[in-house]
């Protein structure tokens, strides 16, 4: 097997470096072909290996494939750990990078640094395999950065334009905050476990349990409680969670593509991943869960109201991803480690679907991303509006579709919950029910239903810039342009992922939440089981789906769209006058709590301050003018006294001479 | 008879007389040089002397190396002076100041 797993992680690499490298020489066809077989060779192994993990009951594979260096006994090594977690994320990760492999294919088709991009997202995916695949820290640490790389390549990836260098040095910089944390938490297991192996870690720590340690003054700290906030910050960067979460939105500057794999499907679900596969630490420290729990149930429902109001349609599936990113904070929070997996999982397709729908939307609006001048594109985009429906309709968990399942488990296991925080997240988790689904269908409805398009270009000769907003003059003299629906490479792909958005739910709920899927990987003390308290009385899926129709998130899901239809559809002057009610609420949304504004003008206007007191201070006056230049002019100043006695004749030179051979004489003479 | 010290105070009074040559001199580098030979004539005045009065003729052997080398360095000097007359249009020691600091 272990050949199995290299070719799953180098086939996508491989392409990567050809189609980056040799961009050239293998053109714009050869770049897709070629990472479009690498990624599709990983994906169907990546299946091979669920299935063989999964259905033939292969045993855990753990193993070192190459060791990197051992220091002072601890071991570096590239090595696999390859159990139902790891084969569930490859198989998603793979799936969801082959299908917006192809779909790129029709999105980027009129856009210079086709090869770049395609072997950027090549990377990404052999980045997040080694992220998923690792089984110690210091390889999912390179995963991590890895994948932030990437991210950050491809947020930028219209290097010419402003916003864009805007958005992934801020994405690059927040991050770095959580790799900070997250690189002290990995410090700290190593300073205690002397291990950076996951299996080594994990069977130390219950006697570590009850570990005090001092980090600063008398004050005693939990180990477990340390490490697990430190990882958790970590994954608060990476997985866009408050007060981190401000990178998210604004990477959307990135193309839609990027947007649906990274930003939505899989990389920031990374933090999600790495606070499950270290439940072991996690379960022995409640402050820590409670602190998990606390940020994701703020993230959950806050940042869903922000949805609300954007009017750039990447931005509310931006802030769509936020609010669900959430969700699986606040699962993992209360314990329920495989409910938080099960919404990662079905979040990446549904959520994957939604982003390649709008980029679908925005190749037919010719690259307008705004929702306020479109309209009525269920009647040119068929294909389009019946996968975002049923993307919309998981999303928001209508019964039956896999983001019901997922969504449905976490708000039970949040009520069965006792820990400290569990109560607010509840009535947070609940109302972000009805949020999520007012923003999905006030933007479904908004996009697709209503009058044709409010405001259509028909030209096509924006290629570069994605959100350009100036609407105005086009309208009149295209009346007869319409827009079309795109081709089949982007449709497929669409279709391809409203499949697992309807059914995987259905189809793994069972088995995910309440089998066996996740037993020897995750761990769960029993006082913090909710899952099993669930389970005791879940008969079946289709019962758990009737179920949850009587129950209050169904209604809220269903009270958000009715509003949504009612303000959008049948009085859109309600939302004006609900503008003008509560401006201030509006205003908050609309600078979105301050974060922004207070980040760059505490954060970014310090450091920016801090730089020019040590410039003009440190560097300018200590540095350049007293060492520098004080000490050649200190010898200018010396040389210019000494000079004087340079008089140029002859004879003052050989009195000196004779001087000094006097003295030098009558020193030999005298001593 | 006379004796060595007379010698040495003779070479002594041909040394300080060129060293005051060169001092107080400030016109003319042809007497500068003059000096200069002077100077080892005074050398040669004692060498000859101690060779003398300690029966070692060595003394005289160095005194024909001195003689020939003074003869070689007035050559030389008095190219220099030659080709610097040419470039400077002067021998004046006070116009050769171009080491002035």
């Amino acid at each position: 097997m272990e050949n199995i797993y290299l070719t799953i992680v180098l086939a996508p690499l491989l392409g990567a470096i050809i189609a980056g490298l040799w961009r050239n020489q293998v053109g714009r066809e050869g770049a897709h072909w070629l990472t479009i077989i690498g990624v599709a060779v990983s994906s169907f192994l990546s299946l091979y290996v669920l299935k063989a993990h999964v259905v033939d009951g292969l045993p855990v594979y753990n193993d070192a494939v190459y060791t990197w260096m051992v220091s002072d006994g601890i071991r570096f090594e590239v090595g696999f750990l390859v159990d139902n977690l790891t084969a569930m994320m490859m198989a998603v990760v793979t799936f969801v990078s082959l299908m917006v492999h192809i779909y790129t294919v029709g999105y980027m088709h009129d856009e210079d640094g086709y090869q770049r991009f395609f072997s950027y997202i090549s990377l990404f995916t052999f980045s997040m395999l080694m992220l998923v695949m690792s089984n110690n820290f210091m390889q999912l640490f390179f995963g991590w950065e890895a994948v932030g790389l990437v991210s950050y390549l491809l947020i930028g990836f219209y290097f010419k334009k402003e916003t864009a260098i805007f958005a992934n040095m801020k994405a690059f910089l927040v991050n770095r905050v959580g790799d900070f944390g997250f690189l002290l938490g990995i410090a700290a297991v190593a300073m205690y476990f002397g291990s950076v192996d996951y299996h080594e870690v994990f069977a130390m720590a219950p006697q570590l349990a009850d570990t005090q340690i001092q980090i600063w003054g008398d004050s005693s700290w939990s180990l477990m409680t340390v490490i697990g906030i430190l990882l958790f910050i970590g994954a608060m960067g990476k997985s866009a969670q408050v007060p981190l979460h401000v990178w998210l939105p604004d990477s959307m500057e990135g193309p839609t593509p990027i947007s649906a794999l990274i930003h939505a499907a899989t990389m920031v679900t990374a933090g999600v991943f790495m606070v499950a596969r270290m439940s072991p630490l996690y379960e022995f420290s409640e402050t820590a869960l409670s602190f998990v729990l606390i940020i994701g149930a703020t993230t959950a429902f806050f940042t869903g109201l922000i949805g609300i109001i954007q009017n750039d349609i990447k931005r509310v599936v931006a802030y769509s991803t936020l609010s669900q990113l959430g969700y699986m904070v606040v699962a993992l929070g209360v314990s329920a480690y495989a409910a938080g997996l099960f919404h990662l999982m079905t979040h990446a397709f549904f959520k994957a679907l939604l982003f390649l729908a709008a980029g679908s939307v925005i190749i037919g609006m010719h690259h307008d991303q705004d929702i306020r001048n479109m309209g009525g594109m269920r009647k040119y985009m068929p294909v389009t509006y019946w996968t975002s429906l049923l993307g919309s309709l998981a999303l928001i968990g209508f019964p039956g579709f896999a983001g019901f399942f997922s969504k449905d488990a976490i708000i039970e296991a949040v009520h069965h919950s006792h820990i400290v925080g569990s109560g607010y997240a509840y009535v947070m988790v609940v109302a972000g029910v009805f949020v999520t689904a007012l923003y999905s269908f006030r933007m479904f409805f908004l996009v697709f239903h209503g009058e044709g398009p409010r405001n259509f270009h028909a030209h096509h000769d924006d290629h570069g810039g994605h959100d350009e907003h100036d609407t105005g003059h086009h309208r009149d003299e295209h009346h007869d342009a319409k827009p079309k629906e795109s081709p089949w490479v982007v449709t497929l792909p669409l279709v391809m992922l409203a499949i697992p958005s309807v059914v995987i739910g259905y189809l793994t709920v069972g088995d995910v939440l309440f089998g066996n899927f996740f037993d020897g990987v995750l761990f769960v003390l029993p006082e913090h089981d909710v899952l099993a308290a669930i389970g005791k009385d879940y008969h079946g899926a289709t019962a758990f789906m009737l179920h949850g129709m009587t129950a209050l998130p169904f209604y809220l899901a269903m009270g958000g769209l009715f509003v949504a239809w009612f303000i959008y559809m049948k009085k859109p002057v309600i939302a004006e006058i609900i503008k003008d009610k509560f401006d201030m609420f509006y205003m908050v949304l609309e600078n979105k709590y301050g974060f922004d504004g207070f980040n760059q003008f505490f954060f970014a206007g310090g450091s920016r301050g801090i730089g020019q007191i040590l410039w003009k201070a440190g560097d300018r006056v200590l540095i350049d003018g007293l060492l520098v230049n004080g000490s050649a002019k200190t010898v200018g100043f010396i040389a210019g006294i000494v000079r004087h006695l340079q008089t140029g004749y002859l004879y003052h030179y050989a009195f000196a001479m004779i001087i000094g051979m006097l003295g030098l004489i009558s020193w030999f003479v005298l001593v | 008879m006379i004796a060595l010290s007379d010698y040495l105070i003779l070479g002594a009074i041909l040394f300080s007389l060129s060293i005051a040559g060169i001092f107080i001199n400030r016109k003319n580098v042809i007497i500068l040089l003059m000096c200069v030979e002077l100077m080892l004539l005074a050398v040669n005045m004692n060498f000859i002397a101690f060779s003398h009065f300690l029966g070692d003729s060595a003394g005289q052997v160095f005194v024909f190396f001195i003689l020939t080398v003074a003869a070689a360095e007035a050559a030389i000097g008095l190219a220099i002076l030659v080709v610097l007359f040419r470039n400077k249009r002067s021998i004046d020691v006070n116009d050769l100041d171009v080491l002035k600091g």
